[in-house]
């Protein structure tokens, strides 16, 4: 499979280790092979404009259209023309991350009834297939 | 001299000790890279002693302050020539680096020299230091990241298992294979 998701001036990425966990980012300028220059918009995402290394960014399929080295201003202006935010919170890879974030903030009773609710729902499902003879 | 994390900039400014003979005697001012002003004042002393007959004990420090870069929002090409001693003998070179900021650059610097040279701090001098338009980059390889329009993909990400990735678990043996392509 080709590779579709590049390092380059206006992708954005996702942080994925140290304080900035979790946020959204977009890579601003290339320092070398190993490290990139980004930026939040800190307004949007809440990321300050920081040199950070490969190894802690994942990259997303999305881009923003901006020059190198562009301004915050200007990239919050891209980010609100493009809708990226909406766009990241609908991508299965947003779902999936607020959905065990939110699991791992359950209490044991939560879990217990996230338990008994996904049975009621198998069991309606099965009920209705055996209805429709699939 | 050790270096610890990164380097400082620092400006000193000494003079020999005014006597009755020389009241005002004429004072110098040089820009050091050291990780701390403690270090910087006693760089100072050395590099002086080898411009002038002038040393520590027979001499003051007048200021000694930091500089920091206001422009880190950008990331710039860093040309630094220096000469070093390696095991045989001593050299001069040129390297050039990209960094947010020049004390970036020179950390950096410190950090190659360490690698390729096994060169300590203590025999690496900073002779000049500049900023580099794109065009005029001369280690062409080195800068490649400089050119416009930059594009690379990841390829094969091996995650360790402190980026929290399902299959390189805690445990010491796994059964499944790690995912190293992620588009």
């Amino acid at each position: 499979m080709p590779f579709s998701r590049y390092v380059e001036v206006g992708r954005v990425v996702l942080v994925n280790y140290g304080p900035e966990t979790g946020k959204l980012a977009t890579i601003i300028d290339i320092v070398d092979q190993n490290k990139c220059l980004i930026d939040g918009p800190e307004e949007i995402t809440g990321v300050s404009r920081q040199v950070i290394p490969f190894t802690r960014i994942a990259l997303t399929d999305f881009t923003v259209k901006i020059q190198r080295n562009a301004r915050t201003k200007t990239l919050k202006k891209a980010w609100e023309e493009a809708d990226t935010m909406n766009k990241w919170e609908a991508s299965s890879w947003a779902k999936k991350l607020s959905a065990k974030k939110k699991r791992a903030s359950l209490s044991d009773f939560g879990r217990f009834k996230a338990m008994v609710a996904r049975k009621q729902k198998s069991e309606i499902i099965s009920k209705k297939m055996t209805e429709l003879g699939a | 001299m050790t270096v610890s994390g990164i380097m400082k900039q620092f400006q000193v400014v000494g003079r020999k000790a005014p006597t009755d003979a020389v009241p005002n005697p004429e004072a110098y001012r040089m820009i050091i890279f050291a990780p701390n002003a403690v270090i910087a004042k006693s760089k100072f002393w050395y590099y002086m002693h080898q411009f002038r007959k002038m040393k520590k004990t027979t001499g003051e420090i007048l200021d000694v302050v930091e500089i920091v870069e206001k422009n880190n929002r950008i990331v710039k090409n860093y040309g630094i020539w220096l000469r070093y001693s390696s095991r045989s003998g001593t050299h001069n070179m040129y390297r050039e680096f990209r960094d947010v900021s020049l004390t970036g650059a020179v950390s950096q610097l410190f950090d190659e020299m360490a690698g390729r040279h096994r060169t300590r701090p203590r025999s690496i001098q900073i002779i000049r230091t500049a900023t580099v338009a794109t065009k005029d980059l001369k280690r062409v390889n080195g800068m490649q990241f400089a050119k416009a329009n930059v594009k690379f993909p990841l390829p094969h990400r091996v995650a360790s298992a402190k980026r929290g990735q399902k299959a390189l678990s805690s445990r010491t043996f796994t059964t499944v294979r790690p995912t190293t392509f992620f588009g």
